[in-house]
């Protein structure tokens, strides 16, 4: 817990990062830039894991294996979706959403 | 002012501002830089909480491992130069839209609700603590999440490797 911050501080900034990462995956029309707005959520949901824990049940240690689980999944997640990425690349020559139509072999 | 508030509000300020920059900006390389930085600044909160493990695991694992892997596939897939096209106007309002009414219902939850923070002994998390709780099977125990991981990260890498291999006789397999 540090001193003289309450544990709003750290929602409001965990909050504003989820949704510019939501925001991110709407607007952007790349697969490799939609996966970094999805890191940018992961990482958002791990700080508040990380908060909790931390904030309101001190004894405790279920938000750090939580977080860090979450963390082992994110990577993962990106191994397989980068290795997508580069053969969907392969097959198509560019990698934007509306070009990833069909799943032709 | 102490010196941790005002830590505090400086990376804040560095996640806060790099996200933003990170999903407007145009050029996807420094949009993966960015990126590094937030998740750096991340890692200062972790310190800052004084869960000092998993500010290494953010460090080595996402500032180290995917944001590179993440660097390596634009290499592989873009022009070094290559600059976006804007956002189409619809997709602009839809995702602001969604993003402002979102975070407005979500922090107006946060701020009425009264968090009462606990006053039990805190429980120091270091290595050991990690270490035995990861590989206990009695009670909080993690045992069983640990070896499902395990098992998860085995496919996700065979899963990685077979789809990204070239297929050299592609046409004679068939």
């Amino acid at each position: 817990m540090i001193e003289g911050i309450g544990i709003e501080h750290f929602l409001v900034v965990s909050t504003l990062m989820f949704f510019i990462g939501v925001c991110g995956f709407i607007i952007r029309r790349n697969l490799i830039t939609m996966l970094m707005s999805v890191e940018l959520i992961l990482n958002s949901v791990n700080i508040n894991f990380l908060v909790f824990n931390r904030y309101l049940y001190p004894d405790q240690m279920q938000g750090h294996f939580f977080s860090l689980f979450i963390v082992g999944i994110a990577a993962a997640e990106a191994s397989v979706a980068i290795a997508l990425i580069i053969n969907i690349y392969r097959n198509l020559n560019n990698i934007d959403v509306e070009n990833v139509s069909e799943m032709k072999y | 002012m102490s010196l941790s508030v005002f830590m505090f509000y400086l990376l804040s300020g560095i996640i806060l501002t790099f996200s933003v920059l990170s999903i407007t900006t145009r050029r996807i390389l420094r949009a993966a830089v960015y990126l590094l930085f937030v998740l750096v600044a991340t890692s200062g909160l972790y310190f800052m909480l004084k869960y000092e493990f998993m500010a290494a695991v953010q460090l080595t694992l996402y500032a180290g491992g995917i944001v590179v892997l993440i660097i390596f596939s634009i290499l592989l897939t873009h022009h070094i130069s290559h600059r976006f096209k804007r956002p189409e106007t619809m997709n602009l309002l839809m995702g602001i839209g969604v993003a402002v009414v979102g975070s407005g219902v979500v922090l107006a939850t946060i701020l009425t609700h009264p968090f009462i923070a606990s006053t039990s002994p805190v429980l120091p998390v270091d290595m050991s603590v990690i270490g035995n709780q990861l590989l206990s099977t009695g009670k909080n125990g993690y045992v069983l999440p640990f070896e499902l991981i395990s098992i998860l990260l085995l496919a996700a890498m065979i899963a990685a490797i077979i789809v990204a291999k070239k297929d050299k006789n592609k046409n004679s397999e068939i």
